[in-house]
This record gives C-alpha cells, sequence and structure tokens, in this order.
C-alpha cells in the first residue's frame, strides 16, 4: 500500500465516521424535536385549564328569600334552595332585560353556581340579610371565551352564546368584575359532564388506590418468586419453563390480562365491577414480570464473594440471602419495581373490560369505590364534544406526564443513592 | 431480621386486604350501574350526575364500550353483579335478546330516550354541498358500477361522481369499525344508497356495500370525534360524519351538508325527515326494579320533559328530543314498567 493509497483510505475512514456521527445527532434531533412538538402542544393548550373564569356578583341573602333564619341548623341550609336570590343578583346585572332574554342571563354561570352560594353561606352565616359579593363560576362557554378559545367575531347562530350575553359578560368585564382564579376544584372535584366543574379527583384517588393495591400484591409476589429462582431453584426443565413463561409474560399484550381479569376476578370470584381492587389485582398480573425480571437481574449481580462469605461465617442459606444478598439487591429490585408500577400507571386497555372506563362523580375513598384512572380520563375526555374538555384533556396528560416524570426519577436516585459499585 | 419483619407485615397487609374484599362481595349495592354504548354515555352521563346532585340517591356509574359489548355484560345474568341498564345506538338484535333470555334476563324495558343525527360536515370556510346517499356511497364504497360492470372505485374528485358537485378531490374522514356511528353510517347511507346492479351483481348481498376504499380517499380516523371535527377544520375540503352533538358544539368551526337537500336540524331529525336520524335506546333490567335503590327513578327521569323535552338540559347537549308520540309511550312505559314483546 501506497502512501497516497493510505491517505484515501483514512479519509473514507473519517467520512464514514462523520456520517455516522452525522446520523446520530440526526436521529436525535429529530427524537427531541418530536417530543418538543409534542410537549408544546399539549402544555399550550393544557395550561388554561388550571385557570377558571368567575363573576363577582352582589348577592342579597335575604331570609324570606331563602326561608332560612340565623338559627336554622346546617342540614336544613342544605336543603334549602339558593336558586332565588342567584336568579335575582342576576337579573339586576340588566335591570332592563327583556322577558325572552332572561334566560340567557340566567345562564351565563355555572349549574353549579347555586351550591357555590350554599357552601359560601355556610361558611359566612353572619352574612344574612346583608348585600355582599360572592365569586361564581361562569358557564364553561364564557369561561372559553375568556380565555380565548372561541372567536367572537362570528355571527351569532354559530357561537355558543348570544349577542346578549356577550354585552353583559364585557360590561362586566369592564367593571373588573370578570376575575381569573387558580382552579384548584380541577384537583378535587370528580368527573362532571360540565367541563367548567370537572375534574381530576375522582381518577387522581382511582390511580393512587389502584397502584397501591397493584404494589402491595405484585411486589412481595414478586421479590419472593425472583429470590426462589435465583437462589433457591434448582436448575432442571421445569424452572427453565418457568423463566421462559415469565420472560413470555412480561411482553404479552396488555389488554390480554383485562381479558383474564374478566373471567377470573369479575366472572368467577364475583369481584366488584370498576373498581381499584380488580385493577389493581390485573395490573398486579401485569406488572409482576416486570418486577422478577430485574429483581433477579439485580440478584445476579451481586458478586458470589457475599454469598461465599456469609455462608464461610456460618450463616444458613436463608440467612446469607435475607441478610447479605437481598439488601443489596434492593435498589436495583425497587426501581424495577417503580418502573413497573409506572408502566402500569399509564395503562388503559386491561381496564376496560373490567369496567373501569366510566364516569365517576365521587371521589373514590376504599379500593372498592367505583373509580376511574387518569388515562381513562383522558380518553372519556378526548371523546367529548364539548369545547372546553379540550383544555382538560391536555391538562390531565400534563399531571399524568408530571406523575411519570417523577416516579422515574424517584426510580434514579433510589438507584444512584443506595446502588454499589463492585470493583 | 429486619427485613423478614418486613416481609411479614407486607404479607399481613395483604391478608387483611383480602379478607376485606371477601367480605364486600357479599354487600348489596346500593348504586345503580350503566353500561353501554359510547353514543348515549355523553346523555346518560348528564341524568348520572344530576340525579346524585339531589341527593336521594348514589350517582349512577356510567361505562362507555359500545353498543355491543354493553348488551354482552347486561344479558350477562340477573343479580347484583351485572349492570341494570345499557345504552344502545341501535335497537337490540335477535342474537342479544336470545343471549339474555339464556341467562335469565327475561323481562327487558325498552326506551326510546331520543334521536341522534348523523352529520355529513365540512369546515366553514368549505364549500356549500347537498349530497345523496348514492352520491356519498360512490364516494367511499371500495367498489363501485361503472360502465356496467363492477370495478374498483375510479372516482378522484367530487366532480367526477355528478358534474353539481363540487370540483374537488374526495377527502372523507370515517369512523373505525368499531364504532358505533360507523355502524349506523353503514345502515343509513352505505347500504341504503348502494346501487341495486351492484347488489344484483354480488347475488343480493350488501355486505360489499359497507366495504371502503382504501386508496386514500377515504382515511380512517380513529374512534375519536373531537379529533375528526379538529381536523376537517384545518383542511377545508375534508369532509367528515359524526354525531349531531359535535356539530352544536362546534357550530364555530364546522357546518353540516345537506343530505336529499335537507339540512340537519333538530325537527327534521325528529320526524325523521333528514334522512341520517335514529333513535338512541337505553334498556333496563325489570329484575332489578324492586332490588337497587333508584332504579324506577332513575329510569324516570328520562321520561321528565325537563330531561328529554325540547326544554330539557339534554336538548343542549345535543340530544334530539322524541315525536310526541313516542314521548307518551315512553311516558307510559317508565309508569308502568312495560316490558318489551319480541
Amino acid at each position: 500500500m501506497t502512501s497516497k493509497q493510505k491517505e484515501i483510505f483514512l479519509k473514507k475512514r473519517y467520512r464514514a465516521e462523520n456520517r455516522f456521527k452525522f446520523f446520530g445527532i440526526f436521529s436525535i434531533t429529530l427524537a427531541v424535536s418530536f417530543l418538543g412538538i409534542l410537549l408544546f402542544n399539549i402544555f399550550s393548550s393544557g395550561l388554561s385549564a388550571f385557570f377558571k373564569t368567575k363573576i363577582l356578583l352582589k348577592i342579597n341573602f335575604d331570609e324570606k328569600k331563602l326561608g332560612i333564619n340565623i338559627n336554622t341548623s346546617e342540614k336544613e341550609i342544605k336543603a334549602s334552595n339558593f336558586n332565588e336570590i342567584l336568579q335575582e343578583a342576576l337579573l339586576n346585572l340588566d335591570l332592563l332585560t327583556p322577558e325572552l332574554k332572561k334566560i340567557e342571563l340566567i345562564d351565563i354561570v355555572s349549574v353549579d353556581a347555586t351550591y357555590e352560594l350554599k357552601r359560601f353561606y355556610l361558611k359566612h352565616k353572619d352574612q344574612l340579610n346583608k348585600m355582599i359579593e360572592v365569586s361564581l363560576t361562569l358557564s364553561d362557554d364564557l369561561d372559553q371565551l375568556h380565555k380565548g378559545n372561541f372567536p367572537r367575531d362570528i355571527p351569532e347562530d354559530r357561537r355558543r352564546f348570544s349577542d346578549f350575553q356577550l354585552k353583559v359578560f364585557d360590561e362586566q368585564n369592564a367593571q373588573n368584575k370578570i376575575i381569573t382564579e387558580f382552579n384548584f376544584s380541577f384537583f378535587t372535584n370528580a368527573d362532571s359532564r360540565d367541563p367548567e366543574l370537572a375534574g381530576i379527583g375522582s381518577s387522581l384517588m382511582g390511580s393512587l388506590l389502584t397502584l397501591l393495591v397493584c404494589l402491595i400484591l405484585s411486589f412481595p409476589i414478586g421479590i419472593l418468586a425472583a429470590i426462589y429462582l435465583e437462589e433457591f431453584a434448582p436448575k432442571n426443565k421445569i424452572t427453565e419453563i418457568i423463566e421462559i413463561n415469565v420472560n413470555n409474560l412480561a411482553a404479552v399484550p396488555s389488554i390480554v390480562f383485562g381479558l383474564l381479569g374478566l373471567g377470573i376476578f369479575l366472572n368467577y370470584f364475583y369481584l366488584p365491577r370498576s373498581t381499584p381492587l380488580v385493577g389493581g389485582l390485573v395490573l398486579a398480573l401485569m406488572t409482576l414480570p416486570r418486577i422478577i425480571i430485574p429483581c433477579r437481574a439485580a440478584l445476579k449481580a451481586v458478586p458470589p464473594s457475599i454469598r461465599e462469605g456469609a455462608l464461610a461465617l456460618g450463616a444458613s442459606k436463608v440467612q446469607t440471602v435475607m441478610h447479605n444478598v437481598v439488601p443489596l439487591a434492593m435498589p436495583g429490585t425497587l426501581s424495577g419495581t417503580i418502573i413497573g408500577l409506572s408502566q402500569a400507571l399509564g395503562e388503559t386497555a386491561p381496564l376496560i373490560l373490567i369496567g373501569m372506563v366510566a364516569f365517576i362523580n365521587v371521589v373514590p375513598f376504599y379500593p372498592i369505590d367505583p373509580s376511574a384512572v387518569l388515562p381513562v380520563q383522558v380518553y372519556l375526555w378526548s371523546e367529548s364534544a364539548e369545547r372546553g374538555f379540550v383544555e382538560k384533556t391536555s391538562a390531565t396528560i400534563i399531571i399524568l406526564i408530571f406523575f411519570l416524570a417523577f416516579m422515574n426519577s424517584f426510580a434514579i436516585y433510589l438507584r444512584n443513592k443506595f446502588e454499589r459499585k463492585w470493583s | 431480621m429486619k427485613g423478614i419483619n418486613k416481609m411479614k407485615k407486607i404479607i399481613l397487609i395483604l391478608a387483611a386486604l383480602v379478607a376485606f374484599s371477601v367480605v364486600t362481595i357479599a354487600q348489596a349495592r346500593d348504586q345503580l350501574k350503566v353500561t353501554g354504548s359510547s353514543t348515549v354515555y355523553p346523555y346518560s352521563t348528564v341524568v348520572a350526575e344530576r340525579f346524585g346532585k339531589e341527593g336521594k340517591f348514589k350517582t349512577p356509574v356510567v361505562e362507555s364500550v359500545g353498543t355491543g359489548g354493553g348488551f354482552k355484560a347486561f344479558c350477562a345474568g340477573v343479580g347484583v353483579d351485572h349492570p341494570d341498564f345499557t345504552g344502545a345506538s341501535r335497537a337490540i338484535k335477535k342474537e342479544e335478546i336470545e343471549l339474555c333470555q339464556k341467562n335469565g334476563v327475561t323481562e327487558i324495558i325498552e326506551l326510546a330516550i331520543g334521536n341522534d343525527g348523523l352529520v355529513f360536515a365540512v369546515s366553514v370556510d368549505g364549500k356549500d354541498s347537498n349530497f345523496t346517499k348514492e352520491q356519498l356511497w360512490k364516494a367511499i364504497a371500495h367498489d363501485v358500477m361503472y360502465g356496467g360492470k363492477i370495478t374498483k372505485n375510479p372516482y378522484k374528485k367530487w366532480s367526477d361522481i355528478d358534474k353539481s358537485l363540487p370540483d374537488v378531490n374526495i377527502e372523507i374522514l370515517v369512523a373505525p369499525p368499531t364504532s358505533g356511528t360507523r355502524d349506523a353510517w353503514d345502515a343509513l347511507v352505505m347500504e341504503a344508497g348502494c346501487d341495486k346492479d351492484f347488489i344484483g351483481l354480488n347475488g343480493g348481498n350488501k355486505k360489499a356495500c359497507v366495504k371502503y376504499r382504501e386508496d386514500g380517499a377515504v382515511i380512517e380516523a380513529g374512534e375519536n370525534d373531537t379529533l375528526i371535527v379538529q381536523k376537517i377544520t384545518s383542511s377545508p375540503n375534508t369532509y367528515g360524519y359524526f354525531g349531531y352533538s359535535y356539530l352544536i358544539a362546534n357550530k364555530d368551526k364546522i357546518k353540516p351538508a345537506q343530505i336529499d337537500g335537507i339540512t340537519p336540524t333538530v325537527e327534521g331529525i325528529q320526524s325523521y325527515t333528514y334522512p341520517l336520524s335514529r333513535p338512541l335506546f337505553l334498556y333496563a333490567k325489570k329484575a332489578h326494579a324492586d332490588v337497587i335503590p333508584g332504579f324506577k327513578e332513575f329510569l324516570g327521569e328520562f321520561a321528565l320533559p325537563g330531561t328529554v323535552g325540547v326544554t330539557g338540559y339534554l336538548f343542549k347537549v345535543g340530544l334530539v328530543p322524541n315525536a310526541k308520540e313516542t314521548e307518551e309511550k315512553v311516558r307510559d312505559i317508565v309508569a308502568n314498567l312495560t316490558i318489551m314483546q319480541n
């Protein structure tokens, strides 16, 4: 080979290297930009859901109209009707309202407004017979208008609100009576068919309860299975078959576990439908192999010298495993478990079959209360026709992403903090 | 020893949980369960929410699993483990009645809760248009009649089908085969608009009529109707079909095409003069009427004018009320818990 040939060959190699680098950078940029577009899309449409639009309304808590007095018990107040004073206050916004437009005026606030008044009064009983300004939630259409999600300069018949409602809204806005505040109820309220009231309270609790049931079941069973398979089981055909099956199960589509859950837990054991208990059981089946595999890998990574050392000092096999090997394998096991759980958190398919894709209007507290989970909420809201649910869908995705990011970074933290490097 | 103690604790919790769940199985249910169609879901949930807000009964759980899946769960048996109601975007089929009877669900109450219209719509920036069912079939079908023979769909532009139609490429977003909306569209448009000779050449079988073309003119857009609305908004010549409520909620973005010269309106859908309208149903299990608290009251909600009438709250979310006669029939059925005859 002459020196010239060598030079050409060398140049070729450099070119190949540069090409390879370029392709690498290109695919990373592409992946990052897709992620960026996705996140931008979700955040730009979802952030407004964390705020809600309210109207400051002068309310007269007239005891005659409410049919209560200062001594009325809480129970009776709850049973009384606050609609009349609400409607009176709304009609006072425009005293010249024609008879036919009155219903439009009453419709500018949410259907929850009378309950909001009731809750306000229960906290401020001293306001009886007084005139006071209360902030009430606006209807979702005006809320969307205020957030700029509805156009205003189009013909009336193509709008969701009338010219008259728009006029009243603008007047109130000019007087600074329209306010925007942080939407706490988005986190505490259960699902609702009125977008301005709908919240993720029920699905968030549902997700937590489901994950709890899933963790309680899959973690001990998974760890025990992994320890036995790795440390105690004899190496023969049967354990080999088990091993292959565990690896297979980890790759089975999740809907299959849903079918299994329907067949066994619902139709055979008669466990209650639509509950985190059954959801957790199904997800535990799904998560089990995903815990066993990293747990076994972590056990395998503990060097034999630890076991041999313990055995040499006279420890029994169980003592060796429980006192020496398992604690050292814990970081890997825990991070594997958390990643398995975060996969379970994002599942919807198996939950359809066991009835968790459902409208749940009450926040659940026990694993046997009917509930939905966060990804199901995303699915249900994305299907809804009302405009207000568009931002809610994205906002729920934001919460879900935060949830997942938190769990995954916790897994990484555990690993970095406790993992030991063997050198 | 720490590890073992922890393990013991976990096993104890596990045992407690299992015991806890066993106890609850024996308990009676005091919460209504509704399952069924995703088309009925937006309406039954609104009723359920109001029903719960009144405070006398718990808010019913409403599932969205599709009409067919709903009947499967509904017909699985009688007792607290099985749903009390199921929503349907079509009438119950014979096989489903048989399945019900086989499992002891013999007394079924059928309630027409209102009507839904299918809307064939385009962005507000698109052209106003009028289609017949035949033209729509020609635009969507996989094979059509052309020159007396069955051929692969040759139509690229609407104007190829008929000179009166716009001179733009055919582009239609459709629902996937699992969707109830697609079922309804197939029955109301694809089968009704199918060429007579085409059916004849296929031996009288209408199955080939509902096969959609696969050359890119018809795009399957997924189960999500909101997404279809968003997509047709962004390209002015793309059409899509979905339920009437989506039109009501998105009037600022989309407009409906006329079908056989008729614009979808409340009156048109109610009287079925608008060709693409269909009734929606709620089915109830009479055997549960005296067992699950709130059963009769919940069913009763669907007969109140304040719920399903022209002034009712379901009208606001897009459910088109029943015609007068049906309305009276429904009130009768609810009052007497009349079971359906088959």
